[in-house]
């Protein structure tokens, strides 16, 4: 019994002993194993060379490089948007040069036509043309004042017959009033205005300088002329300044021929 | 030498000229103009045009004549043609395109509503 006891204790530190000396033997491989890669991982830092980043130092290399991109994405497409805007300002004025550019044409002709002529009948007929072509008016009256009884005469009429209009003494009325004080008139309500001779729906003074000759009375717009465009108070004023001249001229002008054939007759009757 | 010749028809000078201004900004335009329907026939006998732009109220022949007849005309058939009137109903476009009119233009004039209408029939981009 006692030997059997001896016999197993001594087969399990046989076994024991196997064991270790195979724990022993791993270890031994597992150290040189170590040593082999220690040595490997020093032979390929030394392949790469000095500068060669490890591949944890290129990944935030690259991620560096990634948000400069971004960054720089983001800065080119804000100059997108601002030369964008600043591309819709440019159309935008260049719309509205274009405007003013077909409004000192328009205005250019307009007067050039004017001063085209000294014929008073000629002078009356192109500022109706104007009237009608630039302005939209389709039925208006050019009246002008007499000064020797202050009372304003239609002297020329489109759409409306001349007889219908009365004559206006000045200062009084709209009509009188808007002669009086140089004052551009307008309805308040172009849409329900209702024709009435007395009291335009537009009424542009004939200045010249201060001195009004007379006014331009608008009773009604073209039907396709649904209301005036802010260019037109503009281009009333303007053209008024310029038929104003245009009249005053031509009157002046026919009165000269008038009083220079009385005075030809006179000298004809005298020395024949 | 032009690239487009335009005959305008109006009888009153103060359009023609607002006209003729209006078109002049297309490159290479020349323009040629007419009193009335009589003498728009007339010039279109002696030279080829690519536009007429007409009024409608003339004398001697008014607008919506001279279309007929270019129209009937197997000479003049192909020219576009555009009329430029103070009448803005709806019937009064209605007839002239009836008659044979590419285009109607309402007064008052709007120098780019004639250059739209001008630069699309003569296919200018």
């Amino acid at each position: 019994m006692q030997k059997d006891d001896e016999r197993l204790v001594h087969s399990r530190g046989e076994e024991f002993l196997q064991v270790f000396k195979k724990g022993a033997e791993f270890t031994q491989e597992l150290l040189r194993e170590n040593e082999r890669l220690r040595f490997r991982l020093l032979e390929l830092e030394k392949s790469q060379g000095p500068g060669d980043a490890t591949p944890v130092a290129e990944v935030k290399r690259l991620s560096e490089r990634i948000a400069d991109l971004e960054q720089e994405k983001q800065e080119i497409l804000d100059r997108i948007r601002h030369v964008e805007e600043e591309n819709q300002d440019f159309a935008a004025r260049y719309l509205e040069i274009e405007d003013e550019n077909n409004n000192l044409a328009n205005l250019y002709i307009a007067s050039y036509q004017l001063h085209s002529t000294l014929d008073f009948k000629e002078v009356l007929q192109i500022i109706t043309e104007i009237i009608i072509n630039l302005i939209g008016a389709e039925e208006f009256a050019i009246m002008l004042l007499d000064e020797k009884s202050d009372e304003l005469q239609a002297v020329s009429t489109e759409g409306i017959d001349r007889s219908e209009i009365p004559s206006f003494r000045l200062g009084k009325g709209i009509i009188g009033t808007v002669a009086e004080s140089g004052e551009n008139h307008f309805a308040s309500d172009f849409d329900n205005y209702e024709r009435d001779f007395s009291a335009p729906m537009v009424c542009i003074p004939l200045k010249i300088k201060e001195h009004v000759i007379g006014v331009l009375a608008i009773y009604k717009l073209l039907m396709q002329k649904k209301e005036f465009a802010a260019v037109d108070y503009e281009l009333f004023t303007l053209l008024a300044g310029h038929a104003a001249t245009a009249i005053f001229s031509s009157r002046l002008y026919s009165d000269s021929e008038r009083k220079l054939s009385t005075i030809q007759g006179f000298i004809d009757l005298l020395t024949k | 030498m032009s690239d487009y010749n335009v005959l305008i028809v109006e009888d009153s000078p103060t359009m023609r000229q607002l006209i003729a201004f209006a078109l002049k900004r297309i490159r290479g335009v020349r323009i040629v103009e007419a009193n009335d329907g009589v003498d728009g026939l007339k010039k279109l006998s002696s030279e080829r045009f690519d536009l007429i732009l007409t009024d409608i109220n003339m004398p001697i022949m008014d607008g919506l004549k001279l279309v007929s007849l270019v129209r009937n005309d197997a000479n003049y058939k192909a020219i576009p043609i555009v009329v430029i009137t103070t009448e803005g109903a709806q019937e009064d476009r209605e007839r002239a395109l009836a008659l044979g009119a590419n285009d109607y233009i309402t007064k008052p004039i709007q120098p780019t509503k004639i250059l739209d209408v001008a630069k699309n029939l003569l296919r200018i981009v």
